[in-house]
């Protein structure tokens, strides 16, 4: 059926922007590239759970963000500014609620999707880093609780503090270091405070997000895992190379069918 | 688009040097735990391993390597790859070069901008920089009824103000058998992991008194106990039940124009006999949670700095 010629205009003054774009950056060929990739048929839910932390992390990053605008951290008024975000500021309650609330969700799904690449065998040749990166994410993750948790200065927030902190002594040599650096005085004090804001919204978040970007490059370049009960394997074309160490059998080769 | 370009064919045998940077490594980490002559041993297996790791995997892949390669193959390699290769021979001095001298360059650079940075952030922490070591004045001795614990709050570091306020349970001993004043004053955070450890006995809320920023409440505890994870001490300190690994901080004390003093912050291991009479093992001060005598001690290499 042929389009009528009005139809074709439409079509084509709605694409203009696009392919205006695809011309001068080659972005909009990207982003298909990004996203529609093969993945094995029988993918299932459990292999969103990836996807659902890093949108609990983007969260977590737009909140924080701009939870920082109004957020006071020295001593003196570190709590009555929490405690105007919650009561005072237009809509304060509710992103504060969204990060206080996503930072366990964002643990949570972190957990979970480790879960799912265990059980699922993920972690095996050829994405033995992707695991390395996940565990470095986990820890790093939990540093942010970790530092977010004394931001409110509140009873609970500084006696959870002292305890960890010197929980973090308690370990062989390299513990009173620890926890003499995350301290930075004799006591917990204005210093601990203003370090550990420092360390919440910009060295562990930034040190996250390059973490995040490896992440998702090898999820990219090596595909994701089929189920284990899959009778095929998915995924860009394999190289021909043979995996170092004697480890033929132990990878799926992909069918006709799913390779591209 | 295929990834199949990215990757070169294993084409070498197993190489040992990996197990022997693996040994370097295992030998580093025992090392820690037995002796530093091991760590150092260790980290020199590591890099002679490494590098020489290193220079294998290179080597196979490697121009300079090339001929030598193909005389041990009997093969000729095909006429694209030797001209490719012959062109890149051909500017090796002068890319080599300006490969080593960006790299390098860039290297300093980098490092005199991170060095310094790391160090601002990190030394800070373990000079003891900013640690205000001034004496707190506790005010008259009459307010340290004899034989009788005081709950004791006082400002740490006038800089920081009212967050530094700490507590400390003082007993006034009388005169010691020398007949020198004696006062048993102990520190209140536990040494299980700093929680506020409380007396166990009743506060005499009504005769407390204050002396400028001190705050002074007579007890009558029967020992200390801790909300947090229940340990539990005697009124010397000594742990008597619960996780805590020693006795209770302590501070020195003197006394000057009839007030007392409070001197330096110490960390005990057990204190034997009681009140006057007691005899304290005393250590700097340490981490709660850190052993200060017996062999675990060694555990744990630093005091708290600018203690
Ligand atoms: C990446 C994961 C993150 C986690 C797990 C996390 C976790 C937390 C936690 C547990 C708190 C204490 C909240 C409360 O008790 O109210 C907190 C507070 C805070 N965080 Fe985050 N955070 C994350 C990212 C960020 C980022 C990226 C920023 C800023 C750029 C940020 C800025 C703040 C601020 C300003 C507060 C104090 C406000 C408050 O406590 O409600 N956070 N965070
Ligand atoms: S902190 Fe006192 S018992 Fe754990």
């Amino acid at each position: 059926m042929a389009k009528s010629a009005r139809q074709a205009q439409i079509e084509k003054a709605a694409l203009y922007p696009l392919d205006w774009t695809e011309e001068r950056t080659g972005l909009v060929g990207y982003t298909k590239w990004f996203l529609f990739r093969h993945v094995p048929r029988d993918v299932n839910w459990m292999q969103t759970l990836g996807a659902a932390t890093l949108t609990a992390f983007l969260v977590q990053a737009i909140t924080g963000v701009f939870l920082a605008m109004y957020y006071k951290p020295d001593p003196n008024s570190a709590y009555e500014s929490i405690q105007n975000i919650s009561n005072e500021v237009t809509l304060g309650w509710l992103v504060r609620g969204m990060h206080k609330w996503g930072a366990s969700l964002f643990i949570i799904l972190m957990f979970l999707h480790m879960a799912r690449t265990f059980l699922f065998g993920a972690y095996k040749y050829p994405r033995e880093l992707n695991w390395v990166i996940g565990v470095l994410l986990l820890v790093a993750g939990m540093a942010e609780g970790f530092t977010g948790y004394l931001l409110p200065w509140d009873q609970t927030a500084y006696w959870a503090t002292v305890v960890g902190i010197n929980i973090n002594a308690t370990a062989p040599f390299a513990g009173p270091f620890i926890a003499q650096f995350l301290q930075g005085g004799a006591q917990i004090g204005p210093d601990t405070l203003a370090k550990f804001y420092s360390l919440h919204m910009l060295v562990i978040p930034g040190g996250i997000m390059a973490m995040i970007g490896l992440h998702m490059y090898l999820v990219l370049r090596l595909g994701v895992t089929s189920p284990p009960w899959s009778k095929t394997a998915a995924g860009r074309p394999r190289p021909d190379a043979e995996p170092t160490g004697d480890r033929t059998g132990l990878t799926r080769e992909p069918s006709s069918e799913e390779t591209s | 688009m295929t990834d199949a370009a990215d990757n070169e064919e294993e084409t070498r045998g197993h190489s040992l040097w990996p197990i022997g940077f693996a040994i370097g490594v295992a030998c580093i980490l025992i090392g820690l735990v037995v002796s530093w002559p091991a760590v150092l041993l260790g980290a020199a297996i590591t890099i002679v391993s490494g590098v020489l790791w290193i220079r294998e995997a290179a080597g196979t892949h490697g121009p300079v390597d090339f001929a030598a390669g193909d005389a041990l193959d009997g093969g000729t390699p095909s006429p694209a790859l030797a001209a490719a290769e012959g062109q890149h021979l051909e500017t090796h001095g002068r890319a080599g070069f300006l490969t080593l001298a960006t790299i390098g360059l860039g290297g300093v650079i980098g490092a005199a901008v991170t060095l310094p940075s790391i160090g601002f952030a990190v030394l800070p922490s373990f000079t003891g920089e900013g640690i205000e070591t001034n004496p707190v004045d506790l005010g008259p001795l009459e307010n340290f009824p004899e034989g009788m614990f005081v709950i004791t709050t006082f400002i740490g570091s006038k800089d920081q103000g009212e967050v530094s306020r700490r507590t400390a349970y003082i007993r006034n001993n009388g005169l010691s058998a020398a007949n020198d004043p004696s006062f048993t004053i102990i520190y209140s955070r536990c040494v299980h992991l700093g929680c506020p450890v409380q007396p166990n006995g009743p506060k005499f809320e009504d005769k407390m008194v204050t002396y400028r920023d001190v705050t002074l409440t007579p007890v009558q505890p029967a020992g200390f106990g801790c909300p947090c994870h229940g340990g539990a001490y005697d009124t010397e300190g000594n742990r008597t039940a619960g996780p805590p690994v020693r006795s209770l901080d302590r501070y020195a004390f003197s006394i000057v124009d009839g007030n007392l003093v409070l001197g330096k912050h110490f960390s005990v291991g057990t204190v034997e006999g009681t009140a006057a009479d007691a005899k304290i093992s005393r250590y700097g001060q340490a981490y709660p949670g850190v052993h200060v005598d017996g062999l675990e001690r060694w555990l744990y290499p630093i005091p708290v700095p600018g203690a």
